[in-house]
């Protein structure tokens, strides 16, 4: 720094010129990283508005003959059973992100809400359970499932969603912890009991914490392969991320399809990431640092 | 739940204070009255659900994996015999079952690159540059994308003559290479889809870390001359630290448990079968339940063993919740 100091003068010109040839160059590594994240998308968008002579034949780079042509989208939507799979989705979506906000914010209530001699233990089982990544156990948790007879029903993603998400657990318990606890007492003086203190305090005053907990949840079960992959295997039951991998079948090379289905899927997160992009940075930040 | 839960504080409340300290001081401390019952209840109201949950889906699947990991059970048939440490000592004698580890190695090297390439956008787009927050959109969206949709994208991407090699024939190197043909590009290339997919959410971690510095010390440091690479070594660098090692130990786990890219573009074809495909193919293709928990055990064994490593070494102190 102090040779940075001494040399500032005699040479300010030069280090505003490296300056400016810097931004310069950040720029540049931007407009790069960009490109990267744009081309194949791009090019998917195109594909996808060919016709299937245009899709076999031409160049992937190439512009579709038709802005328009919306035939493969019809095809995707109808063949691909897309419609079935988005009620699913949506069906699981809104049981197990109700369930994953109540189960998240009663557990961290009791936590830090009340003095219970087992309360390190439970504490201990939570943590512990972070540790052990989902993708190991489910040679083991399917026999769980199928031992209640779940398999191959829309419940069992949706308890296997509820019952494994601890990061929301951690988001409501920081959230809680800036409650402050007289806001509890002054309620209970009142005559509250825990139930009521639960549901009409700190329900509301929650709302940031579940704002995160429903975006994070609803961006990891929308975009979930694994669980509807190996519990519910039937055609009817597919969601947009299974119904999506059975197009490798039956349209086989047919491109211009395929890319109508990859696009049908991303629009909606599009949508959703351009309304909600503060709360879904914000959540993000702070769903992965706890 | 939530009616024996009212019911239950509605005896609570009708027994007021009051009372309960006349009871109390009636019966002598030994005697707990129905009031003071219930109150020590009330935490495990709460906690049944999700405690219940808890132990179904984890801590009961982890007990039987590891007794499964010991027989040769099929899955389905009602007789499982015990095995001892056979189906271990298959996992790391057969080398057919153990060279999956190997291509975990091109998703740890990507996983380096991936945290390279968020530390510098995110330290770039911490200071004010023209349409910040497009370029922060556009390098965090990939990783909000369904995978299956990212798998077909660049299914076509790297295919015979698709975008990479039209791409590549504009800028004059024409190529004619079947990048998921061969072993070593197919996994450069699905570990660079990996690069591309969680890059953004690395990004967004260290950045959100990055605006938590107070903007006087940037301030106190250009007034002191100091340049931006000295800003980063010594502002940036050291208060992002647990952040980043939180990133890299999800790294490290990461690449051993992958398995969605890889599955759905090539199946595990041309050597691209990672240890998590391997997994599920023995258990729900070729029945091999006791194989897989062994394999599955190993995996979560290597995984925690990593955590703790880093826990010993990053002592991070925001991990204390209790």
């Amino acid at each position: 720094m102090t040779t940075a100091q001494l040399t500032t003068s005699p040479s300010r010109r030069s280090v505003r010129l490296r300056g400016r040839l810097g931004q310069a160059l950040v720029y540049l590594s931007l407009v790069i990283a960009s490109l990267v994240v744009l081309l194949p998308l791009a090019v998917v968008l195109l594909t996808s508005l060919k016709t299937s002579e245009e899709a076999a034949e031409s160049n992937a780079l190439s512009l579709p003959g038709s802005w328009l042509n919306f035939d493969n989208y019809a095809t995707a939507f109808s063949d691909g059973h897309m419609l079935t799979a988005f009620g699913n989705t949506a069906f699981i979506l809104l049981f197990s992100i109700t369930g994953t906000v109540l189960i998240g914010s009663m557990t961290a209530y009791a936590i830090d809400r009340f003095h219970f001699r087992a309360k390190k233990l439970v504490m201990g089982l939570f943590l512990i359970a972070t540790l052990v990544p989902g993708v190991t156990t489910q040679v083991a948790t399917f026999q769980v499932i199928n031992g209640f007879g779940l398999f191959d029903t829309r419940w069992a993603p949706i308890l296997l969603y509820m019952g494994t998400d601890i990061v929301s657990i951690y988001i409501f318990l920081q959230f809680i912890r800036g409650i402050p606890v007289s806001l509890d007492e002054a309620a209970r003086l009142d005559g509250a009991n825990a139930f009521t203190v639960y549901r009409k305090i700190i329900l509301p005053l929650l709302k940031p914490a579940i704002a995160t907990v429903v975006i994070i949840k609803g961006i990891t079960v929308y975009n979930d392969f694994y669980i509807p992959f190996l519990y519910m295997p039937s055609q009817e039951l597919g969601t947009i991320s299974t119904a999506l991998f059975r197009f490798k079948g039956p349209f086989g090379a047919h491109w211009e399809n395929i890319s109508a289905g990859a696009v049908l899927v991303i629009v909606p997160t599009l949508i959703a990431f351009l309304f909600l992009q503060r709360y879904i940075y914000n959540g993000f930040a702070q769903g992965a640092t706890k | 739940m939530t009616r024996t839960t009212e019911a239950g504080e509605k005896t609570h409340r009708a027994a007021p204070a009051r009372r309960r300290t006349t009871a109390a001081s009636r019966t002598g401390p030994s005697h707990r009255s129905p009031g003071q019952l219930l109150r020590r209840a009330t935490p495990w109201l709460f906690l049944v659900a999700p405690l219940a949950l808890l132990i179904t889906f984890t801590y009961v699947p982890v007990a039987n994996m590891i007794y499964y990991s010991f027989t040769d059970w099929d899955g389905i048939s009602p007789d499982r015999n015990f095995t001892g440490s056979d189906n271990y000592v298959q996992i790391f004698t057969r080398p057919e079952l153990f060279r999956v580890f190997f291509v975990s190695l091109y998703y740890l090297a990507a996983s380096g690159l991936q945290i390279a390439v968020a530390l510098y956008f995110a330290t770039v787009l911490s200071f004010n540059l023209w349409f910040r927050n497009l370029f922060k959109g556009l390098l965090f969206f990939p990783y909000l994308i369904n995978g299956v949709a990212i798998g077909f994208v660049f299914l076509y991407f790297f295919q015979d003559g698709g975008t990479l090699d039209s791409v590549l024939s504009w800028m004059g190197a024409e190529t004619d290479h079947a990048w998921l043909g061969d072993p070593a590009s197919a996994n450069t290339s699905l570990a660079g889809v990996s690069v591309w997919r969680f890059t953004g959410l690395n990004f967004v971690l260290f950045l959100g870390a990055i605006q938590s510095i107070p903007g006087e010390l940037y301030e106190a440091a250009q007034l002191d001359g100091a340049t931006r690479w000295q800003q980063f070594r010594h502002i940036i660098a050291p208060s992002i630290k647990p952040i980043l090692s939180l990133s890299i130990i999800l790294a490290v786990s990461g690449s051993l448990a992958v398995f969605e890219i890889p599955y759905i573009m090539t199946g595990g074809a041309t050597g691209t079968s990672t240890f998590v495909i391997q997994t599920v193919k023995l258990a729900f293709q070729f029945n091999k339940t006791g194989l897989a928990s062994a394999a599955a055990v190993v995996l979560l064994l290597i995984i925690l063993l990593i955590t703790w490593v880093q826990r010993r070494l990053v002592p991070d102190d925001k991990v204390d919740l209790v």
